[in-house]
């Protein structure tokens, strides 16, 4: 089972995390000071996996961004590299060539698709397609619902004018 | 209710979200970045304007930038909801912050905040005392929350932001969350497939125990939904539950086999997974799973690794890799320990295994997970040859990641078949040395694991080499490691001592306490090796003094032996000789005395050694005084007790120092290594014929005893041998009544609980500190030397003239009356018990017969009769008994030392016991017998605890009172005998 999964910046900034098992806040931050401090600073040749109180910490580096994500001794290491791997591609698709700004402005997006990813520490979906049109879908229908909305207010502002 | 309404609306502090967990995510408070409406320029304006003002102000910061925070994410989502909808959302009434709600309207006026932001930091600046600010943020969170509430409808089809709010905010530990749970269940039942979906993903994420059990059967109604996606969801929303609540798992047994059927590959991968967690969570399911399923998934698992190309689920040439692991994963759980569902699998182990593309990632992961089930389930020999096959591969693949899965692997694999690991074994040491943390400590591991009686030379030879070049970070682990080896495997002493003593001077200061208090009790054991190793250990000192427990070890050996050091005594072949003179082996006791990297323990050592030195360097004792007396005024009380005390020996106790500086008695080894384990040492038996006779009467100071002792300790409470004291009353030659009495049984509780304790002297605190002590050391004074009294015990007149008053029970008695309120109840005093056989075996029989003197429940007399069984005539007839530490126990001599044959007669021996505990506790005694039958040692050993029950008169508070003085006396008295008396005096058997 995935504990957690962070986005960390090569300065050490922190761009996503989500946790899908009980970290108290205090807790998530020193999770987050150690971890950075260990993965950031390992070279480039190294193993993508780190021995971390008693758990595994998988993690991989896309250009200037470190995806990691925290899973139990007995699993699969390469499955998750390619789990962290499979994120990546459907946020490529989603934005078009992703980049850490993508994330930083549309972290919300960033979340929604980790959602219809991962539930409750487990793979939901090993097609890509298919997670992109559940996320289109939903993003559509969000759309249709703010447009209505926006009218609504429009004529509600005109009447009280 | 929506669900942005139900948080805020529960917290009705001014605080309405945790403070932390909002800035704990920062990048969320930063404006959109693509501003492209004016209202979004504004927002990130606002954002600068709090920040800055953050910083300026550092009172009431926190409840500040959470205000401001609120009002920006509240907005943030109002932006997100209407930028690219509405333009030019009208500009609202322009009223004066902090006036009614202006906020309040959000859809008239959206973003007039953000001028009144400027006026409301204005107005919180302008607060003469941190009362006003709260004022102000009272009224903003007031103004935020009405907000919401009027506008409760307009947030209806923002779920999406809801649920990502809550996800983010919230966990399952906050109360909080309770009150979402009918919102949820609202929404699981709600018509639109994507509500239900986040429903269950926040469900799947974030629900507590409470909440899995109110919302399963909602769960449960949609593994069975129409759309796939919705029963994915489900599925891993079930796996949260079973972790939960694992009783709940027999209501999703057969909605998770109806997954197993789906062609859906996101349904199917996450119902195996469900599978999985049941299979983990009820041995039920696992029979269920095993039964009906294994040959589908066999199937599933075929037609996917034989699947032609299909480019939705392809990644690097393998359809669905994913679906593959979880496959794998589910069969190895089916197929452990059921060799019918492991034999249907074989067959597509062994394509997976051969097929799969082993140049990518993805494969290798495949063929990773592949090994693990080979590995796990029911014995084929074929497959698993193919699994080490392939992990040899792994081993030599220059990815790194690979050589470590490949590692992690070999762990398991050694169990099923060590020699196939040890082929790779030259491999597996160089990743020892490989410059990933990750893959050193694996192999290291592994490593460990590999090592037998065979290897352990070269091996070891090798990890000390390259604990000279690793770096500082891994040497903590290499060096338990290392240890751990040396004292697992070492073929011989002398081995041993070197290679401790290589790491000892490599990283001695990552060595644990245990480790070198271990390599003291073998080096004390090696009576061959003393010389060798002291003189080792003087060289090596010479370079390496900063290795504390190199330095602490060395000390030790110096002051035990620092007679050998000079003399070269006991040199072997492979040594060079040196030439050490005496004043260069204080001088270096000296150095580690006033090295600054020393500890206590080092400095309060080096005194115990430099005294020891004074008696056996004459020569050198005025310097060594010298060292000493330059201690007396050192800050730590310890060391500047000790410098007090050990002067005055040397100056004023000469006549006694040579005696209490002996070497001291070896401490038994196979105790050590089996009190250390916390296991009870099964070595008594090798101890046959251990305690010979002395000609005064006490016991050898051999191992054997102890190991009894001990044995004893282990099992409950430590078990003294309560005689010692009256051993220590002969010794001193004074009458110290009670107390005497009561160290005595102080101090051997003592030699149970911690055997190093005397060995070291280090953590006993030391002689003269208690109020008694003087009398005692003048009256060893008064009869000339402790060796006189020793003789006067040879004399049996004195033994047993001292034994038979009952000075050790009666006087404690009368002590201990003085707290006893009520005087006991006279139907316990001089009882008449039934008389029971407390021992038999087909050679020996034992029987105690019961008195209680008048007036005294708690002592028991016993009379104990030997019976002889056998044909044969047993002589040098001994019994001996051990008791634990709230027992006392005095053992009268035998009437004969010889026991004649069938029956003929009898011996009979008297034991006093008294009871500390009466009442509370009954008498329970370890006993041992030895004896010879024609010249041969025989030893019998048994266990009595079927003495008869007697009745408590005495209320628990007296009791209590009495154990504190009691236990008051013991230590007082026990930190006297302590360092004093060795060892051998402390163990005791009545001797015929």
């Amino acid at each position: 089972m995935i504990h957690f999964v962070l986005l960390i910046s090569r300065q050490g900034k922190v761009r996503l995390t989500k946790w899908y098992s009980p970290y108290t806040q205090k807790e998530r931050t020193k999770v987050l000071r150690e971890l950075s401090g260990v993965i950031l600073t390992r070279g480039p040749k190294l193993c993508n996996f780190v021995e971390w109180r008693g758990y595994k910490v998988v993690y991989k580096r896309y250009a200037s961004l470190y995806f990691c994500m925290c899973i139990d001794q007995e699993d699969n290491e390469l499955e998750v590299l390619e789990i962290i791997h499979h994120y990546v591609e459907i946020l490529d698709r989603y934005f078009g060539s992703v980049c850490e700004l993508d994330l930083i402005f549309n972290f919300h997006k960033a979340y929604y698709i980790l959602d219809e990813l991962l539930i409750a520490g487990e793979l939901q979906e090993s097609s890509k397609k298919s997670v992109a049109r559940l996320i289109s879908a939903q993003d559509s229908l969000v759309e249709m619902a703010k447009e209505q909305r926006s009218s609504i207010s429009n004529i509600i502002a005109q009447a009280t004018k | 209710m929506d669900l942005c309404s139900t948080i805020t609306q529960t917290s009705h502090s001014p605080l309405p979200f945790h403070p932390i967990s909002i800035r704990c995510h920062p990048h969320h408070f930063t404006a959109p970045g693509k501003t492209n409406t004016k209202h979004e320029r504004t927002f990130s304006y606002n954002h600068r304007l709090t920040k800055s003002a953050l910083k300026r102000r550092d009172r009431d910061t926190h409840s500040l930038s959470l205000s401001f925070y609120l009002r920006s994410k509240i907005s943030q989502i109002f932006v997100f909801g209407s930028s690219s909808g509405n333009p030019n959302p009208p500009i609202g009434s322009d009223r004066p912050f902090p006036g009614a709600p202006s906020i309040a309207d959000p859809i008239m006026n959206p973003f007039s905040s953000g001028t009144r932001l400027r006026d409301m930091i204005r107005a919180i600046r302008a607060c003469k005392t941190a009362a006003e600010e709260r004022g102000v943020v009272r009224k903003e969170c007031a103004a935020i929350r009405a907000a919401i509430n009027e506008n409760d409808n307009d947030y209806r089809h923002q779920k999406r932001i809801g649920y990502l709010g809550l996800m983010l905010l919230l966990d399952e530990r906050q109360e909080v969350l309770m009150l979402v749970t009918n919102s949820l269940k609202q929404d699981l039942n709600h018509s639109n497939q994507y509500i239900v979906g986040l429903a269950l993903c926040a469900l799947g994420n974030i629900c507590s125990a409470e909440m899995a059990r109110d919302l399963a059967p909602e769960v449960e109604r949609l593994l069975q939904f129409r759309d796939p996606n919705t029963r994915k969801k489900a599925a891993l929303c079930a796996i949260r539950i079973i972790r939960k609540v694992p009783d709940l798992a027999e209501n999703f047994i057969n909605p998770a086999a109806a997954l197993l059927k789906e062609k859906h590959h996101g349904v199917l991968i996450t119902g195996v997974q469900l599978c999985t967690d049941l299979c983990k969570a009820s041995a039920d399911a696992l029979e269920y799973f095993r039964e009906k399923c294994t040959e589908g998934l066999v199937k599933t698992l075929k037609d996917v690794a034989n699947s032609p190309y299909a480019p939705e689920y392809d990644i690097a040439g393998i359809t669905d890799p994913f679906l593959h692991i979880r496959l794998l994963k589910l069969l190895r759980v089916l197929g452990q320990g059921d060799a019918d569902a492991s034999d249907l699998m074989n067959d597509i182990l062994a394509q997976v295994a051969t097929k799969t593309e082993s140049n990518k990632n993805a494969g290798n992961a495949i063929l990773y997970e592949c090994v693990e089930t080979i590995m796990s389930i029911e014995d084929n020999g074929g497959l698993r040859v193919l699994a080490i096959n392939i992990l040899g591969r792994f081993l030599s693949n220059r990815d790194n990641n690979i050589r470590y899965v490949a590692l992690n692997m070999l762990m398991k694999a050694i169990t099923v078949d060590a020699q196939a690991v040890q082929r790779h074994r030259a491999t597996i040491l160089e990743c020892v040395k490989d410059s990933d943390a990750s893959i050193r400590k694996r192999a290291l591991e592994l490593v460990y694991l590999l090592i037998n009686e065979s290897n352990v030379k070269p091996l070891t030879k090798e990890l000390i080499d390259y604990l000279e070049v690793s770096d500082q970070e891994f040497k903590g682990d290499l060096t338990a490691k290392i240890c751990s080896i040396i004292a697992k495997f070492s073929p011989e002493k002398i081995w041993y001592i070197d290679q401790m003593l290589k790491v000892l001077s490599e990283a001695g200061n990552f060595v644990k306490d245990e480790v070198w208090h271990a390599l003291i009790v073998v080096i004390s054991n090696a009576s061959d090796l003393h010389g060798y190793t002291v003189r080792a250990l003087y060289r090596a000192l010479q370079t390496s003094v900063e290795q504390e427990s190199l330095v602490r070890v060395a000390v030790w050996c110096i002051g035990e032996y620092g007679d050998m050091l000079i003399n070269n005594v006991g040199m072997l072949d492979i040594e060079d000789p040196i030439t050490v003179t005496e004043s260069d082996a204080v001088d270096i006791i000296e150095l580690a005395i006033k090295c600054h990297t020393s500890d206590l323990t080092t400095k309060a050592m080096s005194l115990i050694a430099l005294l020891k030195l004074s008696s056996r360097f004459p020569s050198c004792s005025e310097r060594i005084r010298d060292i000493i007396v330059q201690n007396r005024g050192n800050l730590v009380l310890e060391l500047q007790q000790r410098s007090i005390e050990f002067n005055s020996i040397i100056q004023k106790h000469q006549n006694i120092r040579s005696a209490l500086v002996e070497r001291m008695p070896v401490l038994d080894e196979a105790t050590f290594i089996g009190r250390r384990a916390g296991s009870m040492p099964a070595t008594v038996s090798t101890s046959s014929g251990a305690s010979l006779n002395l000609p005064n009467g006490v016991a050898k100071p051999s191992a054997a005893p102890l190991v009894d002792l001990l044995d004893l300790s282990l099992d409950d409470a430590p078990a003294p041998s309560s005689s010692g004291g009256d051993f220590l009353q002969d010794l001193l030659g004074v009458d110290l009544s009670p107390s005497s009495n009561q160290s005595g049984t102080n101090q051997a509780s003592k030699t149970g609980t911690d055997v190093l304790l005397d060995l070291l002297s280090i953590e006993t605190p030391p002689v003269q500190s208690s109020s008694s002590p003087p009398d005692v050391l003048s009256s060893i004074q008064d009869s000339k030397s402790p060796v006189a009294s020793l003789e006067e015990l040879a004399l049996p007149s004195s033994l047993s003239g001292q034994a038979t008053t009952p000075v050790g029970a009666a006087p404690m008695m009368d002590l201990l009356d003085g707290f006893v309120s009520n005087p006991p109840k006279p139907e316990n005093n001089g009882s008449v018990y039934p008389s029971v056989v407390a021992f038999e075996s087909s050679a020996l029989r034992i029987t105690f017969d019961f008195s209680k003197p008048p007036g005294n429940p708690q002592t028991t007399s016993i009379q104990a009769t030997f019976t002889n069984l056998s044909p044969n005539v047993y002589t040098d007839f001994i019994f001996q008994a051990a008791v634990p530490k709230f027992l006392q126990l005095h053992l009268d001599p035998a009437s004969s030392n010889t026991l004649p044959a069938t029956g003929n007669g009898s011996i009979t021996q008297n034991l006093r016991v008294t009871n500390s505990q009466h009442g509370k506790k009954s008498l329970v005694m370890r006993i041992r017998i030895a004896y010879k039958i024609n010249d041969k040692d025989v030893l019998e050993e048994g266990q009595i605890s079927n003495f008869p029950r007697v009745q408590s008169s005495a209320s628990m508070v007296q009791f209590g009172a009495v154990f504190c003085v009691h236990y008051y006396i013991i230590f007082l008295l026990g930190i006297l005998v302590i360092e004093f008396l060795p060892l051998r005096h402390r163990l005791e058997g009545a001797h015929v």
